[in-house]
């Protein structure tokens, strides 16, 4: 069977969790089209609750090791949860939580790991994924050599999952040990309160350097990106200069997106940054140099100064909406 | 005294055209530095040793015989000494963990940076495997550390935002952008890391290990792009984009 570790945040499921259901799907008649989620943490009844419309068989835990989820708690209530059930395969969303915790399940079940997959297939028994490396400038077809695997999978690669047949829910009770719990979380900084979720977001609008300052930001970038309700990235570039904070830092050190629309505004596109943004569906860039490396990986540019452009898109789109 | 282990990696440089022969990755002529997300665990470390604390670094590679070029590099930088356990293999970060944590256990470390993700393989896995051979707690995309007590208080990059940790030594970090701002070697300690010592260790001195994953086949990632350009004034390539977006896309 499969065993699916979704995330969610006080009851509310992440969209990587019906990208996980539809995963699970490409490999279930390998493995008895047997498929179970699994949600930890506060409020992961409510969760299962609402995973329980797409799934036969969804198991919450909550404990209070788990209240601050740190990766060792979690990583011995998957383990022992994936035993309980006799797991052929546990998939993780390729965030930063799921990053953490993927290997030390991988490495504690003793079984191959496959990191950040785009797709999932089962050649002779034996699970064939294809995945990014070299900055994302190459793809690469990576077999796991056994069974039981863990996998995790790039967010926004996978569709959403639709309801289907109601399942069971059920609780499952797990024994913790004191180590479980040695690493105390502290304060929690949660980037750019009160906008969309920068990888959750349809619409993300980027500035680079071209954007020029933190007032550009204000100026430009968050205007446009208010008028998309789009969420709002950042170059390494812009994060080093201090315009902006690191969580908004999209690129090899920063977070990976994959958008219907990625919009980068005085971005000049090194390769850095492209692999964090390379599977948007639609491209579009304003750069004042026609020659800038972005170009080449948009779908659309318009060559001109952003701080010419930008205030005429906003104008227009505010005009189009009233 | 407390130990450092730094893990090391050689990778193509971020410039470096990447091209693939037949069905395999051809690094033939491309330009190998040492991983940039390394150096800031070297940084780290040299950091700890000048804050006054007694502390010996070890850095720790596993890889091809070129690697030898990214722990001179460490060398130069500061660190003590250097392990490189040498194979031509490419072996998964689960196998590659068992291998270096037993290394971490022969030294006795305290502490072992690990890169936040690798620049050639794009994997963040090996940091939090290593944690888990070795039974011990790690932070990964880790931005700001401070030591105290036997913990590390630090601050890492999380899903929404960032979270500060207290993490009991030993532990593994792995780093991230921010953490510091490495230092480049000085010629006169690049002259004398030539005399410190570098153990080469073959990987059959190992358990034998079965890799856990094998690629099959490797290929030049392209993204169809449409390489719409619009030319002209401000209010042309505006509405243009626009234009194209809403009606062509569909998008906005």
């Amino acid at each position: 069977m499969i065993l699916i570790v979704v995330e969610q945040t006080d009851g509310t499921l992440k969209k990587s969790a019906f990208e996980l259901v539809t995963a699970a799907a490409a490999l279930a008649p390998s493995f008895q089209d047997s498929t179970a989620g699994l949600v930890l943490g506060p409020g992961s009844t409510a969760a299962a609750n609402a995973l329980a419309d797409y799934l036969p068989e969804v198991v919450h835990l909550d404990a209070p090791e788990l209240s601050s989820m740190p990766a060792e708690a979690v990583t011995t209530a998957v383990v022992e949860v994936a035993r309980l059930h006799g797991a052929e395969v546990v998939l993780f969303a390729a965030t930063r939580a799921g990053l953490s915790v993927s290997p030390r399940v991988a490495a504690r079940m003793d079984v191959p790991l496959l990191e950040d997959v785009l797709d999932l297939e089962v050649h002779d028994g034996l699970v064939v994924a294809r995945r990014f490396s070299y900055l994302s400038r190459i793809t690469e077809t990576v077999q796991a050599n056994s069974r039981p695997i863990v996998v995790s999978v790039k967010p926004g690669t996978f569709q959403a999952a639709e309801p289907a047949q109601p399942g069971t829910v059920e609780a499952a009770s797990v024994v913790f040990s004191t180590e479980d719990t040695r690493v105390t979380v502290g304060e929690k900084t949660v980037a750019a309160t009160g906008r969309v979720s920068l990888v959750e977001a349809r619409v993300v609008v980027t500035g680079g350097r071209g954007v020029g300052s933190t007032d550009g930001f204000e100026q430009l970038v968050e205007p446009l990106a208010d008028a998309l309700n789009a969420g709002i990235g950042a170059t390494r570039a812009v994060v080093e200069n201090g315009w902006r904070p690191y969580a908004e830092q999209i690129g090899q050190t920063g977070k990976t997106v994959a958008p219907d629309l990625y919009l980068a505004l005085g971005v000049s596109g090194a390769v850095q940054h492209l692999s964090g943004m390379n599977r948007s569906k639609i491209v579009a860039a304003v750069n004042k140099d026609p020659d800038a490396p972005i170009f080449q990986v948009s779908d659309y540019g318009a060559v001109g100064d952003v701080h010419e452009v930008v205030p005429l898109l906003i104008a227009a789109l505010r005009d189009s909406k009233s | 005294m407390m130990k450092i282990v730094t893990i090391l990696k050689q990778v193509p440089d971020a410039e470096a055209r990447i091209r693939v022969s037949g069905t395999a990755v051809d690094l033939e002529g491309v330009t190998f530095v040492i991983d940039g997300m390394d150096e800031y665990g070297v940084e780290q470390a040299l950091r700890i040793r000048e804050g006054g604390s007694e502390t010996e670094i070890i850095a720790v590679a596993l890889g091809p015989p070129r690697f030898e070029d990214a722990i001179r590099t460490a060398l130069a930088m500061g660190v003590d000494r250097a392990i490189h356990i040498e194979t031509e293999e490419r072996l998964d970060p689960i196998t590659q963990a068992k291998i270096l944590a037993t290394t971490i256990g022969q030294e006795g470390a305290d502490l072992v940076f690990v890169g936040g993700k690798e620049a050639d393989w794009d994997s963040a896995a090996l940091g939090p495997a290593i944690a888990e051979r070795l039974g011990w707690p790690h932070s990964d995309w880790t931005t700001q550390l401070r030591l105290e007590e036997g913990r590390a208080a630090v601050v890492h990059d999380s899903d929404d935002g960032s979270e500060a940790l207290s993490v009991p030594l030993p532990a593994v970090i792995t780093t991230q952008q921010g953490l510091n701002e490495p230092r480049y070697p000085t010629l006169p300690n690049i002259m004398k890391a030539r005399r410190k010592e570098l153990l080469k260790r073959d990987l059959s001195a190992f358990a034998s290990l079965a890799p856990k994953t094998t690629v099959l086949s490797e290929e030049i990632q392209t993204s169809e792009r449409l390489n719409r350009l619009f030319m002209g004034s401000a209010e042309e390539v505006a509405a243009e984009l626009i234009a194209h977006l809403r009606d062509e896309a569909k998008v906005i």
